[in-house]
């Protein structure tokens, strides 16, 4: 069998970058994890993704894949024999997976920052607009173990990093997150179980820690 | 009365991207109108996580949102005819990465380029337009592979997704005196809004200036653009 190169940059505490750990432990692929320098960054992110200088990148076999529901999807399609299918078979169930990963990718981030990078006014609309967002998940959650059905599937793989904040958001803004979205936080702690999801999840006190210092940091 | 209803308006770039997959690959579809300043209920039960268009009705199923994922989903359920995304994982990958670069980087770089106020902040803005046309520039000469479109030989999802903005260049560039593709700074890029223009499909659907021009007007007035 050919080896084949697969390396994964990386900074510990993106959840972008966690969400594709969680695809690659799914499929039991091995791979090599670089730690990227946020604050200090290495010649070479500019060369595997030069467009927007971010992580996470995925190198495989040279070739970049950059953006992590995109990794998430090459992965996917790359591996397609090593697990069940992150997506659907069905093209309008894949469709409406699609369309809440990247309602999730595209809103909640922005949104939670202002919970822990602002006050006042503009805390509180951070702190509302992060439970607008997650009632609206959980409402498509219902009753199913996972957005996957019985298994994790896309959806479950790019909201689930998240989890990894719930603390960070509650302890800066007040409020708790399970009393909100009981079904969700339920859904959090079922993932949470899964191999794939314990191994990748960072732990949420070293998150905030992490949050704080940068908050610290930012402001010198 | 047609199988798929297609829920938007003809103003709309995101809205044109998807009517040039339904004509590509032969679909017939019913048009149903929007007005963006006083939205339908129509669209905002089909819709109301974001309230915005396209929306795709198909058969009695429920609406399919986000332009990027209509056109996929229209590419999985009519494979056949007119295949716009590739079938190799990194080409769909490196297909995927730049169709959001354009949406969410280079195009609402327009819109921003429309609302600014000043000789120095507009300069600044064009700046930043001009390097994203080269950085698509390197993009199309790696993807058309010596031939006329991002898709090779015919048009593809990259075509469809930077297509559907060639109207708005042309305001941008009139109302600026500035070329976005050049053919000094972006030959291949300048050669291929020609080419585009003259195909069917594409310049059947992309609206006059008058009508983009009040869509540009209606943005600029808005805070979100959608």
């Amino acid at each position: 069998m050919v080896k084949e190169e697969l390396i994964l940059v990386n900074f510990w505490s993106s959840p972008f970058g966690c969400r594709v750990k969680i695809a690659l432990e799914e499929k039991g692929i091995p791979y090599e994890y670089k730690e990227e320098d946020l604050f200090n960054k290495s010649p070479l992110l500019s060369t595997i993704n030069p467009v927007y200088n971010k992580v996470p990148v995925l190198v495989h076999n040279g070739k970049s894949v950059c953006e992590s529901l995109n990794i998430v999807e090459y992965i996917d399609e790359v591996w397609s024999d090593r697990s069940a299918s992150f997506l659907p078979s069905d093209p309008y169930e894949r469709s409406q997976a699609r369309f809440w990963a990247d309602f999730i990718d595209k809103e909640l981030y922005e949104a939670s920052r202002k919970i822990y990078r602002c006050k006042g006014e503009e805390q509180e609309s951070g702190k509302k607009n992060v439970l607008r967002i997650l009632k609206l998940v959980e409402g498509e959650l219902g009753n199913k173990p996972f957005f996957g059905g019985d298994n994790l599937g896309f959806v479950d793989i790019s909201l689930i990093p998240f989890y990894s904040r719930f603390y960070t958001w509650e302890t800066f803004g007040k409020f708790s997150i399970e009393e909100e979205c009981p079904i969700l936080v339920s859904w959090a702690k079922r993932c949470s179980e899964k191999e794939s999801v314990a191994k990748s999840l960072d732990d949420p006190i070293k998150i905030y820690d992490f949050i704080v210092y940068l908050n610290n940091y930012l402001t010198k | 009365m047609s199988e798929i209803k297609l829920l938007g308006s003809a103003a709309s770039p995101f809205v044109n991207r998807v009517q040039f997959v339904l004509n590509l690959k032969s679909m017939d579809y019913d048009f149903i109108n929007e007005n963006l300043t006083c939205k339908s209920e129509l669209l905002l039960t089909s819709n109301p996580v974001l309230k915005k268009v396209p929306v795709l009705l198909h058969a009695n199923k429920p609406p399919i949102c986000e332009s990027l994922i209509i056109i996929e989903y229209l590419d999985e359920i009519e494979p056949n005819i007119h295949k716009i995304l590739p079938t190799d994982p990194s080409d769909r990958a490196y297909n995927r990465f730049w169709a959001c670069y354009i949406d969410n980087k280079f195009a609402p770089l327009y819109l921003e380029l429309s609302r600014a106020q000043g000789k120095d902040v507009k300069e600044a803005l064009k700046h930043k337009i001009i390097k994203g046309s080269q950085l698509l520039e390197e993009a199309f000469v790696k993807f058309s592979k010596g031939e006329g479109y991002f898709g090779g030989h015919d048009i593809g999802y990259l075509d469809v997704v930077l297509g559907c903005y060639m109207g708005l260049t042309k305001i941008v560039e009139k109302g600026n005196e500035f070329k976005v593709f050049d053919e000094v700074r972006t030959p291949k890029l300048a050669e291929w809004v020609k080419r585009m223009w003259l195909h069917d499909v594409i310049k059947s659907n992309i609206p006059g200036e008058d009508i983009l021009m009040n869509l540009l007007l209606l943005k600029c007035k808005s805070s979100r653009v959608s």
